[in-house]
């Protein structure tokens, strides 16, 4: 017999209500464990995937789009820009390095994406089998992408225009799998790379050595000023933090293109979606805060039915503030209960949607991730369950053993 | 084992019981009569340490109860006291052998399985152990209380109208075992009661008067 084993016994002996609680509780816990659960890997899954971006160059149109588009893979491009005009950018002193990407074709859903391989550096990748492209035609292939699609080094295909499984095939090239790279938790696991030319190719488009002319400076073996060729759009780095001021300015103001910055894009998305997050928080907490309403109204109701236990106690020689303790320790268990409840519940939500929807798997949002913040929800409803029974334990502290034995 | 002498106690605002001296010494159990009204009730919490605050003098086993801190009472009563109530206040959440090991846990007294066993077993509740206290009869948690307010080997056993709404056979029954139960456990028995028919049972017997 403890403490424990008492309030332990208490909650058992009205079995509904403290379901009700739990239930009530978990469902709080369980959203704000699902807000901190996307929120964060969502957050972190942006910040890898821009990181080395400072700028994006495209077509004029939503530099949000832009942003979605080139950074994330998850938009349409805004539209082509020149390759002539392109190359001026890259030129410019307060240019480090700019990365060509052109975009529009996928394979069975999965984007091909035709760049340099410094875009595959940004991210550290490397690969996990074979090597990367060397001639036009030749792809490496992101490691969902092979997981997904079943394919192997050598494995031909032939790709599609637009984004769509059932866009207009490109049949007069085929591409060629020589390198697979190996998972890095970035947008490069659901993407195929290859070199622009091949994307040129595909839409039977000319590409010849650069012969004597100079060399492009953007995309190589191709010669430059090439005014015929077309891009979608640019990965700029900023040479120094002066090009944070003018480099968009002179792009946007000089040129026929747009410049749009992934930090900045990136929080105004954050602020739009974070309405709906907040709205979402809030009705959480209210559930939270009804469900600690409804524990101290459980635990101050039944401190009447209870009294006489509680007399009986004391005439067995228990002191007030062990009386005290076991209805805190009631009212901490069942929070405890409701929170951890509410825990597995969020992280449960989040690994079945993570098992069952092919988005969400591509994003690489996991449920089996711990944050700190969930330490600070677990913490903060035991706060509050120490708070609900204050008062209900403050009354099993005051018990008159005589007044209630007595019966008067 | 009980001395009371100059014994009143003032209730806030209200009525004031004043009690006769008298001695019940160890091992003779004793009955506080008198009708309702008459304070027995408020006696029997005051020598049980359930209620402070009276004039005069209480002396349980020697002790004054009076010089007893808050703390010290509660520790004292634990150890030294058992109560049996008309009703049997058993603690329904609990089963019946955490009933009883309830008591020892609060007196802060070590938790002995046997002990368990041998009263369970001396008071016929073999099998009753893990019964849950809704599926006793009256009867069986009426010898569960009794178990509680032994098992501590407590010297004194007090016991509020423990007959009065029983049959003459029953009421019998109950006395007896009670006095059975505590000369056993070599404990002194006190029962306060309006119910004469123990008076010619228990050996020595203290009148209160009421009071208007």
């Amino acid at each position: 017999m403890n403490l424990i084993i008492l309030a332990w016994s208490y909650l058992k002996s009205r079995p509904l209500t403290t379901v009700l609680n739990v239930v009530l509780l978990a469902l709080g816990t369980g959203v704000i464990t699902l807000l901190i659960l996307f929120g964060n890997q969502l957050e972190e899954k942006i910040t890898a995937n821009a990181k080395g971006v400072d700028l994006v160059v495209g077509a004029k149109g939503s530099p949000m789009q832009l942003i979605l588009c080139s950074v994330f893979h998850i938009d349409f491009p805004t539209g082509n820009i020149n390759l002539k005009e392109a190359e001026r950018i890259a030129r410019h002193p307060l240019v480090k390095k700019a990365i060509p990407m052109a975009l529009g074709d996928s394979y069975r859903g999965f984007r091909i994406v035709g760049t340099r391989r410094d875009y595959a550096e940004l991210y550290a990748a490397e690969l996990a089998e074979g090597k990367w492209w060397e001639q036009h035609l030749e792809v490496a292939i992101g490691a969902t992408v092979a997981r997904q699609l079943g394919l192997k080094l050598g494995d031909e295909f032939v790709s599609a225009h637009g984004l769509a499984e059932d866009g207009h095939d490109h049949e007069a090239h085929h591409y060629k799998v020589v390198g697979i790279v190996k998972p890095g938790g970035t947008v490069l696991d659901n993407l195929i790379l290859t070199n622009v030319q091949s994307i040129w190719l595909a839409h039977d488009l000319e590409v010849g050595p650069a012969g004597n002319a100079a060399p492009s400076n953007l995309v190589p073996g191709h010669l430059a000023g090439d005014s015929s060729r077309e891009v979608t759009s640019l990965l700029v780095q900023y040479r120094n933090p002066l090009a944070v001021i003018q480099l968009p300015r002179f792009i946007n103001q000089q040129s026929s293109m747009q410049a749009a910055a992934p930090a900045y894009e990136t929080a105004r998305l954050f602020s739009i979606l974070g309405v709906g997050a907040d709205v979402l928080r809030g009705f959480a907490l209210v559930l939270i805060l009804v469900s600690g309403l409804s524990i101290f109204l459980v635990l101050y109701n039944s401190m009447k039915e209870r009294r006489y236990d509680l007399a009986i106690m004391r005439s067995m020689g228990a002191g007030r503030g062990k009386l005290f303790t076991a209805v805190v320790l009631e009212g901490t268990f069942l929070t405890a209960l409701g929170t951890v409840s509410g825990l597995a519940l969020g992280h449960a939500v989040v690994w079945i949607f993570a098992a069952t929807v092919p988005q969400a798997a591509a994003s690489g949002i996991q449920g089996g991730v711990w944050y700190v913040a969930e330490t600070w929800v677990l913490g903060g409803s035991l706060v509050l369950g120490v708070i609900c029974s204050l008062v209900p334990a403050l009354q099993a502290y005051k018990t008159d053993i005589h007044t209630v034995l007595a019966g008067n | 084992m009980i001395r009371v002498k100059d014994t009143s106690y003032q209730y806030a605002g209200g009525t004031r019981m004043v009690f006769p001296d008298f001695h019940i010494p160890k091992g003779k159990h004793g009955v506080l009569l008198g009708e309702s009204g008459s304070g027995k009730t408020t006696l029997l919490h005051l020598i049980g340490g359930l209620l402070r605050g009276h004039e005069g003098r209480i002396e349980v086993n020697g002790v004054d109860l009076a010089s007893l801190t808050e703390h010290g009472l509660d520790q004292y009563r634990g150890r030294h006291f058992g109560f049996i109530f008309q009703k049997n206040h058993l603690i329904a959440s609990l089963t019946v052998e955490q009933n009883l090991l309830a008591a020892p846990f609060f007196a802060e007294l070590p938790q002995q399985e046997e002990q368990v066993d041998a009263l369970l077993a001396e008071l016929g509740l073999e099998g009753k152990r893990h019964a849950r206290v809704q599926e006793l009869s009256h009867g069986q948690a009426q010898r569960v209380a009794i178990a509680r307010a032994l098992i501590n080997k407590s010297a004194l056993i007090l016991a509020d109208e423990p007959t009065s709404a029983l049959d003459d056979r029953n009421c019998d029954k109950v006395i007896r075992l009670l006095m059975e139960a505590t000369t056993s456990h070599g404990a002194t028995l006190v029962v306060a009661t309006h119910d004469q028919r123990l008076k010619s049972v228990l050996p020595v017997a203290v009148q209160l008067e009421a009071h208007t």
